[in-house]
């Protein structure tokens, strides 16, 4: 074989491969001490919880593309109102690549309905003229003078609002354009009755944030807008710009939460305006993101829907462990029958395999979010027959080679140089159709590729670094060396003659 | 089980022999009547998709003594449009799908279906597909398969000989015909699990397959300058030296999925664990037949094409060797043949 380097020469340290091996399972066990990763995270399927994919798409009557700057503020959004639910380990997150993004949203638990409805709204920004504003100190404020102009009940509830507590700064989506709202300041520091909204996000047509040249320090936010809100916006600001404070300033108001309440200056007909104040430069970015993709000219496709509740979860689970461990039963039975001494060694090399995976599991939990799945725990299983099959490619060359009439000592190496090939194509094979699958698919699919994946690379791992190794050292023994009938390379079972110890 | 490693010595040797090259004919007609069957039940029944490629909602009530009729009742009282397709599933659930339904349209039905067995909302487990998603899908399972596809028959043809990613990919194609040919045939749902099942049978009917083929280029490097046997010959020993592998790896593979199929189908009644496990157990035992039957078949006869191929064979039928294609190798040419004799390993020790 073209690749084969001169085998006898790998025989040599069998003891380092596998002090290597323990030494990383070793590392493994205690980053996951120290990380305190103890179990591994289920996904949604397996202990119940409500998962929505939704596909963005151009809104009707907008123009533009789906970027990648309105999906990641889409998906801010999201977060903002699902952690308003205040259920723990929710997720919002996107999927995909370029033009062909999702967002995925998971919430544990029995929370159905709601997490439907929530998500599904589309967030605006809109304008809105402040009525009142107080700081927020936590204790309802109730001498907080009533505002003029509105109704008690609004009065109430402005100085009901604790901005300090942190379900109410995680937007709601339930800030009817046409209602006089009470909100609260992104940071939590202020509140504020707001008036009906005037102009709305999608009247903007562009926000950038800029450096003023003559000072060189002051960053501001200049915004255009389009016709409609050229006039909408002329409107507000020549109406507020004489009254008194805090009327005289304007709400950009996203989601039901106060971006910014900048004091309007002076009337503005020409439809561009400059927000300045002592903003750094990331305040200023951000206050631009939030002014071009606020408007969220996206809506949502909900693509799919997944509620399950926690008993069919643990119905599920259940079904998957049992599988897991019939499967790994019957491999290790038919290998023990089959291969007898060396089935030992698949024991051993699938323990080790074992502890690898579950180990990674609980790490990648911590440090990628992993989540198993049912469809990953079938790719785990699947991954079993893969895992074992390497052994048996392994096995079945030591036995021809023993045919050949080689010692078992020579065997095991000469077999290994060609096995090696063999296992690391085949693998290789098995990684492709994982990858593949894991950028194609979409949802639990990938939760199958990546265990998939995951368990193939820890197959070669072990079948280098544990299975040859232990085979290398056996091989010196007396039981299989003499071709013990129970060590599973006997005349009888390789159907040779008997061979000789040693060559 | 000693028997089964005893044969594999035999055939190791070459001292019993199973035509598989010669009689490639009959496999190739054998593998032709499934790929009719299977066109046949594609094109007269078509698959049997479920609602994730349709669109769709399912809903699933557990309740012991659930039944259909009930169902079938609840779901006409919310006024749903179209045929709701009823079903039990396992001992204590009953299942409805309906046709794509607004949200509101979802909502009656959960109320509907709770009222009837008076069980919680929360409880009913419920998918909700949107028509454009299963599109979606669809769309996305194609490119998967034809990337593994051109991605494998790359990397095989770098990896081995051309001609061998082209007989592998033959196989793999062969068995994803004859897969989805049970599939409609029987009127098995079609759901992204099952796709991804066959996207993985792919995998694992390549790695049959690369195990035969590495035998065969191991068999047949040195094979025209011995002249001991034909390409076909060399081919058929090393399908038959590898056959006990073949079938050991395969059962190995079968016995985990067949305790997802038996517990998933089983316990669990439907669902990905189902779907998943039934398309890999057809799709295994097709592609162990491939990887032995039509793989290697196929390969030889691209092989014996060549120009030094049939100058080989005319070579060693000349001599008076066994004569024929279709004749195995005798027992005694497999020493020359034998690794131990290859120039390479002289030098080893």
């Amino acid at each position: 074989m073209s690749t084969t380097t001169k085998p006898v020469k790998t025989t040599a340290r069998p003891a380092r491969s596998l002090a290597i091996l323990a030494l990383v399972l070793i590392t493994l066990t205690g980053l996951a001490f120290i990380q305190s990763a103890t179990a591994v995270r289920l996904g949604l399927d397996l202990r119940g919880g409500t998962s929505v994919t939704l596909q963005p798409r151009i809104a009707p009557g907008e123009n533009g593309k789906v970027t990648n700057e309105a999906i990641d503020q889409a998906v801010s959004i999201i977060r903002q109102r699902v952690n308003s639910l205040g259920v723990a380990e929710s997720e919002v997150a996107a999927q995909g690549s370029g033009t062909n993004r999702q967002i995925v949203i998971s919430v544990p638990g029995d929370t159905g309905r709601r997490v439907v409805e929530l998500v599904g709204q589309t967030a605006e920004l809109r304008f809105r003229q402040v009525l009142a504003t107080a700081a927020s100190t936590g204790a309802a404020d109730p001498a907080a003078t009533p505002a003029t102009g509105v109704s008690a009940e609004v009065n109430a509830k402005f100085a009901a609002l604790d901005c300090t507590k942190a379900e109410n700064l995680q937007g709601s989506g339930s800030d009817a354009p046409g209602d006089t709202i009470v909100a609260c300041d992104r940071a939590g520091g202020a509140k504020y009755i707001l008036a009906p909204a005037e102009v709305l996000g999608r009247q903007i047509s562009k926000a950038s944030a800029g450096l003023d040249a003559q000072s060189g320090s002051a960053w501001y936010v200049s915004l255009t807008f389009n016709g409609e809100g050229t006039a909408a916006f002329g409107a507000i600001t020549s109406r507020v710009t004489s009254l008194a404070p805090p009327l005289n300033q304007v709400a950009i108001v996203l989601d039901g939460l106060v971006v910014s309440a900048p004091r309007i200056n002076e009337a503005i007909p020409s439809g561009s305006a400059q927000i300045t104040g002592s903003f750094t430069q990331l305040e200023a970015q951000d206050l631009a993101n939030v002014l071009k993709y606020g408007a969220l000219p996206l809506a949502f496709d909900r693509g799919e829907v997944q509620q399950v509740s926690p008993t069919l979860g643990a119905d599920q689970l259940n079904a998957g462990l049992l599988a897991g461990g019939l499967g790994l039963g019957l491999v290790l039975l038919y290998s023990l029958l089959y291969y007898r001494g060396l089935g030992l060694v698949t024991v051993g090399s699938l323990a080790i395999a074992g502890s690898l995976v579950y180990l990674l599991f609980l790490l990648l939990g911590k440090w990628i979010g992993f989540t198993l799945t049912l469809a990953g725990i079938a790719g785990a299983i699947v991954a079993i027959g893969v895992t074992a099959d390497s052994f048996i490619i392994y096995f079945e060359r030591i036995r021809d080679e023993v045919r050949e009439g080689r010692s078992l000592r020579t065997a095991v190496e000469t077999g290994w140089s060609r096995a090696r090939r063999t296992i690391l194509v085949a693998d290789f094979v098995s990684i492709i159709a994982a990858v593949l699958l894991y950028f194609f698919a979409v949802g639990g699919v990938r939760g199958f590729a990546f265990t998939l994946g995951l368990t193939t690379l820890v197959d070669l791992v072990v079948v280098f670094a544990f299975t040859k190794p232990i085979v290398t050292i056996l091989a010196k023994m007396n039981f299989f060396a003499s071709g013990h009938p129970l060590s599973g390379l006997s005349a009888k079972s390789t159907g040779t003659l008997p061979v000789a110890g040693e060559a | 089980m000693s028997k089964l490693s005893g044969l594999g010595g035999r055939l190791y040797r070459g001292e019993t022999s199973i035509e598989i090259i010669g009689r490639r004919r009959r496999w190739y007609a054998v593998s032709a009547v499934f790929v009719l069957l299977s066109l046949g039940a594609l094109s007269i029944q078509g698959l049997h998709l479920g609602i994730e490629f349709k669109g769709g909602s399912s809903f699933t009530v557990t309740k012991v003594g659930a039944s259909v009729e009930d169902a079938r009742a609840a779901v006409a009282s919310a006024g749903v449009p179209g045929e709701a397709i009823v079903q039990t599933v396992g001992s204590d659930k009953v299942r409805v799908q309906t046709g794509a339904l607004n949200t509101l349209q979802n909502n009656a039905v959960q109320d509907a279906l709770a009222a009837k067995f008076s069980v919680p909302v929360e409880s009913i487990d419920t998918q909700i597909v949107g028509p454009s998603w299963g599109k979606e899908i669809t769309r996305k399972a194609l490119y998967g398969l034809f990337g593994f596809l051109i991605f494998v028959m790359l990397y095989l043809a770098m990896a081995f000989e051309p001609k061998m990613a082209v007989a592998a990919i033959a196989a793999v194609v062969h068995d994803v015909f004859i897969t989805v040919g049970i599939y409609a045939l029987v009127g098995f749902d079609v759901t992204p699990a099952t796709v991804i099942g066959f996207l993985t049978i792919l995998g694992y009917s390549l790695y049959d397959t690369v195990v035969v083929f590495d035998k065969i280029r191991e068999n047949t490097r040195t094979i025209t300058a011995t002249s001991k046997s034909t390409y076909s010959q060399a081919t058929n020993l090393a399908v038959n030296q590898t056959i006990v592998r073949s079938i050991n790896t395969s059962i190995i593979a079968l016995l985990p999925v067949g305790s997802i199929l038996f517990v998933g189908a089983g316990l669990l009644g439907a669902g990905t664990l189902k779907d998943l496990s039934l398309a890999l157990f057809i799709g295994l035992a097709v592609g162990t037949y491939s990887s032995i039957f039509i793989a290697p078949p196929v390969l030889a006869q691209l092989r014996e094409r060549e120009p030094a191929m049939r100058a080989l064979a005319k070579r060693v039928n000349g001599r008076g060797a066994p004569a024929g294609v279709t004749t195995p190798a005798p027992a005694h040419s497999n020493e020359r043949r034998g690794p131990r004799n290859q120039p390479k390993r002289k030098h080893r020790k």
